[in-house]
């Protein structure tokens, strides 16, 4: 249950952080959106529901989306931001 | 296609009924918790009336539980996701919930109802909350953030708090080599206070912290610095609005200066608007920016200073002082200190009765005496079932467990490789720091910074820098596995 970073297709990338705690679903994500160019797509796949709030507030206060929010096939949660 | 869609229209109502399922097992399991603290209360109550002690720390932990599942209240998200991710959520929370704490606590300690007792201040405030900073970063939650998310099914919880439990005891027990960190000036004084020989306080570095250390420093809060005699005002003055509301509001605009006003502003200027409405408004809509959150603190807030009115209100129809003394009159003469007394601090209190949790099972196994003076003397080792704390901290987690499984985010989550050796070590340096700081982020910051103690402050300063030092720790770690194993 490493975490796994994948590109998925153009402007998309899929960041898996199953498995790990604070801070680690939020810092992965804050350190992947600043790699990212604007416009592009990261599916973020996580099961630690704490970092879901910190999640949220981080994309609202640097302006990035969440497009969509569902569920993977192990019942996590699977995000997709929009990089602003 | 007809075919196509009659199939997508099974599997779509195959996965609903299944999600129904779910939903009523989970409210089956709620209710059922509800249910098991609701007899065990009524069961006791018909055994002895006494056992209401014990089940008045069970129903606020229930609440506590509950609160802290649904605002998501952790303390080591307020200190390390500032600095980790800029986000101010949880900073903000814990604050309302100490302003109203205080407030309610002003009431109580005005009304001569507060089971409140300052701690001892000095650099042992500050060392302790920098090691308890640290370990609450490495865990991934508090002591209490660890509770709610054990009620959640985080795996890598439970295992924070089985190295919180066992670090303790092994520190409040350590000789051999530790005696020799012990500076002669305590061995000196923990001697000179002459405690019965069947204690042994100048072996052992914890025994000789306590004794020739801790118990020489003052305490004190800012009510009876302020010295007004009317007990109402000084609480209210003294404790509630120097000590708690007005560091509050500051701390609050610096967090709005540095994390908070840049997004803010970028926001507002799509608008129009500038000058000092425009950055009132950005104080406000911080604080106001999660609901959830500042519900939370305000039902923590609130049910704290309740707890300490209703267990000081028991105390005085039992007639007694320590639930020790309860025990005792019951027939539990087990684990008693050599006082008769066992850990019950009278209100929100975490990591000490779980330390008891090892301490009784290494008690029952033989492996350790009551030589020292931590469980000894001052806590005792009472069984589990009979510990009253120890019921709080239990009902914390099913009390999360119910939110939880209420809002369907229930889910056993085991945790990676990595995740359970931070979660070990976490735990581990939140046990010593806890110890060495008479008290974890509840006991030795929340609850004295909201009851006039300014020792709080200095354990929540050393939160800080703690938190820092992880947090730049996990930026270095996380740079460098995402530059071995990133596609960037």
């Amino acid at each position: 249950m490493a975490v796994q970073f994948r590109k998925e297709a153009d402007g998309v990338f899929l960041l898996d952080v199953k498995g790990y705690v604070c801070p680690h679903p939020q810092l992965y994500t804050k350190k992947s959106l600043e790699k990212m160019k604007p416009g592009e797509f990261l599916d973020l796949v996580f099961d630690n529901p704490s970092s879901a709030e910190s999640i949220i507030s981080m994309c609202e206060a640097e302006g990035n989306d969440i497009v969509e929010k569902s569920k993977d096939p192990s019942g996590a949660m699977k995000w997709r931001i929009r990089k602003a | 296609m007809a075919g196509i869609e009659g199939e997508a229209g099974v599997a779509v109502s195959a996965a609903d009924a299944a999600q129904q399922k779910q939903e009523l097992k989970n409210r089956i399991w709620a209710f059922s918790i509800i249910g098991f603290f609701a007899l065990i209360t009524v069961w006791s109550y018909s055994v002895d009336a006494r056992y209401l002690y014990l089940a008045s720390y069970i129903w606020f932990g229930l609440i506590y539980g509950m609160a802290l599942q649904y605002g998501r209240f952790c303390m080591a998200s307020a200190f390390r996701d500032l600095f980790a991710v800029g986000v101010p959520r949880m900073t903000v929370g814990i604050i309302i919930a100490l302003v109203l704490f205080s407030i309610v606590s002003a009431v109580v300690t005005g009304a001569g109802q507060s089971t409140f007792h300052p701690l001892p201040y000095g650099y042992q405030n500050i060392i302790g909350g920098i090691i308890f900073g640290t370990g609450m970063v490495f865990a991934g939650g508090c002591a209490s953030g660890s509770l709610y998310k054990s009620g959640e099914g985080t795996v890598a919880s439970w295992l924070v708090i089985l190295s919180l439990s066992f670090a303790q005891t092994w520190f409040a027990m350590a000789g051999g080599w530790m005696n020799h960190l012990v500076p002669a000036a305590w061995t000196a004084s923990a001697a000179a206070k002459h405690l019965p020989s069947v204690l042994s306080p100048t072996s052992g570095w914890y025994n000789q912290y306590l004794a020739g250390y801790i118990w020489n420093l003052p305490a004190t809060t800012v009510a009876e610095l302020t010295r007004i005699k009317n007990r109402f005002l000084a609480a209210f003055v003294g404790n509630a609005l120097l000590n708690t509301i007005l560091p509050a509001i500051v701390i609050l605009a610096l967090v709005y200066v540095f994390w908070y006003r840049k997004a803010h502003l970028r926001n507002r200027a799509k608008s129009g608007r500038k000058g000092w409405r425009a950055e009132l408004a950005g104080y406000w809509s911080m604080i106001a920016a999660s609901r959830r959150t500042a519900i939370a603190g305000l039902v923590i807030g609130v049910a704290a200073g309740l707890h300490m009115w209703v267990t000081q209100g028991l105390r005085e129809v039992f007639g007694v002082l320590n639930a020790g003394e309860l025990l005792k009159a019951m027939g539990h003469t087990t684990g008693l200190s050599i006082q008769d007394t066992v850990f019950d601090p009278g209100y929100w209190y975490i990591t000490t009765q779980e330390a008891q949790w090892s301490g009784w099972l290494l008690h029952v196994l033989g492996v350790h005496d009551m030589r020292n003076i931590f469980y000894g003397l001052q806590n005792g080792v009472p069984n589990p079932l009979l510990n009253p704390p120890g019921w709080m901290s239990i009902s914390i987690i099913l009390g999360s467990s119910v939110m939880a499984r209420l809002s369907n985010e229930f889910r056993l989550k085991l945790p990676s490789l990595e995740t359970a050796i931070w979660a070990l070590l976490g735990g581990a340096l939140m046990g010593i720091g806890a110890r060495i700081g008479i008290g974890c982020n509840i006991g030795a910051f929340f609850i004295p910074v909201a009851n006039g103690d300014p020792s709080g402050w200095l354990f929540g300063l050393g939160l800080a820098v703690g938190a820092y030092i992880c947090v730049q720790f996990y930026n270095w770690w996380i740079n460098r596995r995402m530059e071995k194993e990133s596609i960037f």
